[in-house]
């Protein structure tokens, strides 16, 4: 195996490792996906009996409701991800060792598209099961989407971990609440045209609002709306730059100010 | 010939502040132990901290196994290895699950046999399968020590090794790291408050006091120019400022 994705798949079975002696960290996953899934589809029953507006019947809700957990979950997996290290004080372990900072970042990443995937696939099938409603309904488009709303989640993961250095887990706070603060900017329930004027610039450099217009168009008029599926990708790719910016510039810092070994409260 | 060469190593955490380590120079050789000796705030840690490459320092040269470890520390680090009492493996895994991240960490070939070669030498068969947070300080020891050797290291860098353990477990340890030097002639940097382990374990010993070296030399050596009984003495003379 190549000497950097055995570095990194050893990052990867640590947390696996953890995973397999611990249950209830699996169920905690599926948990809140689940959760949401069960009231918005009781939520999208009953407004479905008393409206004829199609976002009802085409499962706009529900569709929102899987596609905000995926951003959701592979922000709060990336970042739990990079806690555990630190709350088991093993970061100074591992970054003496010859891992590079890209590499524990790819770790991460694949560790958070596994949280995802577990978070997720039984929400998915709670909806197909439950609600009769069937997120591949939005075809392959429904993969872009996916891809678009993760790597917004690894952006704002990054982030996050560069204020963790900064901050040690003082800030941990960041990794459960940062996310819910972009929602309203997220669209994802509503079209971003119901928000007032400024709040639609926002919501435009948002990658997350293009994703939830795209999925709209593909749900209500079947139709794959290619200019928010770019626009989503290149907005990433900014958000990811300027996070791993931040990342680096934060971890070069704790490097001299010697806070790596020992990062904690 | 030099396993880590050090010049003009220095650390300053702000400008109004005293340098934590200043002008440090050495120069030590393949196959020997070295101690790191100073009382607490003398720069110990952060010197080991720096040589790592975890810690930037102020200024310095670290040739790290012949490897510039300002350009190319991942190259020497993949040949050193570390051990603290004071960072921990992740309790909720298996000691044999631990081996096995850092062996990936490493590159280790034939991981398996190697574990099984450290759970003998490190007599690790009854806890391997243990979660690290279960062990008796001892045990974490063992664990801990047979982390840092899961690679081979030709460089070994070791912060107070034997803190907090039984006289016992202390001198099982001291046997296994002159066995694995004599055995692998690796260097070792030892950090310690145990002078007794400094005199049976160091070949030479640099005597830190505000983040500069004031001394070194052989601890026999020490001991006679100071005109005292042992370490511990030339040592309390130093951090007190009483010598002669």
């Amino acid at each position: 195996m190549n000497p950097a994705l055995r570095r990194i798949w050893g990052v990867c079975y640590r947390h696996l490792t953890l995973f397999r002696r611990s249950w209830p960290r699996v169920l905690e996953l599926a948990y809140w996906p689940t959760l949401q899934m069960m009231l918005w589809g009781f939520m999208n029953t009953y407004l479905s009996r008393y409206s004829d507006a199609p976002v009802f019947a085409a499962g706009v809700l529900l569709g929102g409701v899987l596609l905000w957990e995926t951003v959701l979950r592979s922000q709060m997996g990336f970042s739990l991800s990079f806690l555990e290290e630190i709350w088991s004080r093993n970061l100074g372990h591992l970054l003496v060792s010859p891992l590079r900072p890209q590499e524990l970042v790819a770790a991460l990443m694949v560790m958070s598209l596994i949280r995802t995937a577990v978070g997720v696939v039984p929400a998915m099938v709670l909806a197909w099961v439950l609600y009769a409603f069937d997120v591949l309904t939005i075809g392959p488009a429904l993969v872009g989407f996916a891809a678009a709303l993760l790597m917004m989640g690894w952006a704002l993961a990054l982030g996050i971990t560069a204020m963790l250095l900064r901050y040690g887990a003082g800030a941990e706070a960041l990794a459960w609440s940062v996310v819910f603060a972009l929602m309203p900017f997220a669209a994802v329930f509503y079209p971003v045209n119901v928000l007032p004027g400024w709040m639609q610039v926002i919501a435009l450099a948002t990658p997350a609002a293009h994703v939830f217009e795209g999925m709209r168009a593909a749900l209500v008029e079947q139709r794959f709306a290619v200019g928010h599926m770019a626009a989503a990708f290149v907005l990433n790719a900014v958000w990811i730059g300027a996070a791993a910016l931040l990342f680096m510039w934060q971890f070069r810092r704790a490097r001299v100010r010697g806070t790596l070994f020992n990062i904690g409260e | 010939m030099s396993a880590l060469l050090v010049e003009g190593l220095g650390k300053s955490y702000a400008p109004d502040r005293p340098a934590a380590v200043d002008g440090l120079d050495f120069d030590l050789p393949r196959g020997a132990t070295w101690g790191l000796l100073g009382g607490n705030g003398a720069g110990k840690t952060t010197t080991i901290a720096m040589l790592l490459g975890i810690l930037m320092p102020t200024r310095e040269r670290i040739i790290a196994l012949g490897h510039d470890m300002a350009r190319d520390r991942f190259a020497a680090l993949a040949r050193m290895n570390f051990s603290s009492p004071y960072i921990a493996l992740p309790a909720r895994i298996s000691v044999r699950e631990n081996l096995r991240v850092y062996g990936h960490l490493y590159g280790v070939p034939r991981l398996e046999k190697r574990i099984s070669e450290l759970s003998e030498q490190m007599q690790l068969g009854e806890f391997l399968d243990r979660p690290a947070g279960e062990l008796s300080a001892g045990q974490k020891t063992r664990a801990v020590l047979a982390k840092a050797l899961i690679n081979h290291p030709d460089l070994l860098l070791l912060d107070e090794p034997t803190a907090s353990l039984d006289p016992d477990t202390a001198d099982w340890v001291r046997t296994r790291l002159e066995e694995y030097r004599a055995a692998h002639g690796a260097a070792i940097l030892l950090a310690s408050h145990n002078m007794a382990e400094v005199e049976r374990l160091c070949g030479h010993v640099l005597m830190l006091k505000q983040g500069r070296l004031v001394d070194q030399g052989a601890p026999a050596e020490l001991v006679a120019r100071y005109g005292r009984g042992d370490l511990e003495q030339v040592f309390l003379d130093i951090a007190r400022g009483t010598a002669a």
